[in-house]
């Protein structure tokens, strides 16, 4: 019944999370090629996500504690740039006490500048891109161009 | 005669989905959110990346030693979008730590912005530094 006498029942879950993981690498595009200016990395801050729909293309970065004025969102060769500064926590917190002694135990946040860039695809309209920050996540809605969205033509009769 | 070793193979297909039902509906890999973690003399002060998360929806409890930082991402995108490419792949976060009996788990304030959390735990009054003074008899 069992391929060996060592194997449970229990190994079917990892099984099924092996190919769920799998799937998720095919699915996610990161064995894709990316544009040769819009490389980037799963672990990269800020991380993104991209989704799309009929009208436009919308741009997540999950980017918390930036001061929204600073961050900054630009459009240039059909590439979707984000980049800024983060400031550490150190410098936030400290205030007036220079002197303070202060154990730090971890250090996992990011601190300091950071770039990322999105290839748009060619139905991009540069011109009317929006950008929100909220709850720590910079939304980016790249309106796609009214002239490439799928349109009826409609049959006249000739006569 | 013929149906006898057909309905041994259906039940091993049952048995497989069944499992493979149980194995979806177990709970999804939460993000753990990146922490900075410093003490002074007044305690410790946690600082985690919560990014999508609304001070309403956010969850800190405390269970005796244990403190579990738990909160949904919301996004609030429409539900026409479709993911064309993703590197956040749970829809919310979760870590806990231990506190050390130093800490006073009752005095923890807690407060979220641009999904920045941050948490402060006071050490208990007896914990903290004191000098002794000496007196000369």
């Amino acid at each position: 019944m069992y391929p060996s006498m060592l194997r449970t029942p229990g190994d079917w879950f990892a099984d099924f999370d092996q190919l769920q993981d799998r799937i998720d690498e095919l699915l996610s595009g990161r064995g894709a090629s990316s544009s040769i200016r819009a490389v980037g990395r799963a672990g990269a801050f800020p991380a993104l996500n991209v989704g799309t729909w009929a009208e436009a293309l919308e741009v997540y970065a999950f980017a918390p504690g930036i001061d929204p004025k600073s961050i900054d969102v630009s459009v240039e060769k059909g590439l979707l740039s984000i980049s800024g500064e983060r400031a550490p926590h150190a410098a936030a917190g400290d205030g007036g006490k220079p002197s303070q002694e202060r154990s730090i135990y971890a250090n996992e946040r990011f601190s300091g500048r950071f770039r990322r860039v999105v290839a748009l695809p060619e139905d991009a309209d540069p011109v009317r891109v929006e950008a929100t920050y909220r709850d720590g996540v910079l939304k980016i809605v790249v309106p796609k161009r009214e002239s490439s969205k799928p349109r009826q033509i409609k049959v006249a009769s000739g006569s | 005669m013929q149906s006898q070793p057909n309905t041994a193979m259906q039940t091993q297909n049952a048995q497989n989905a069944a499992l493979a039902q149980s194995a979806g509906a177990r709970t999804a890999p939460a993000l753990l959110p990146p922490v900075d973690i410093f003490e002074d003399a007044s305690g410790i002060t946690l600082l985690a990346d919560l990014p999508g998360v609304a001070q309403q929806d956010l969850s800190i409890g405390v269970e005796g030693r244990h403190l579990t930082i738990e909160a949904p991402l919301k996004l609030g995108e429409s539900t026409a979008l479709v993911s064309v490419y993703a590197e956040v792949r749970a829809n919310h976060f979760r870590r806990s730590f231990e506190l050390s009996s130093d800490l006073d788990t009752g005095g923890i304030h807690a407060g979220l912005r641009d999904g920045v959390l941050t948490l402060h735990i006071p050490k208990l009054e007896q914990a903290k530094p004191r000098r002794i003074d000496v007196r000369v008899e």
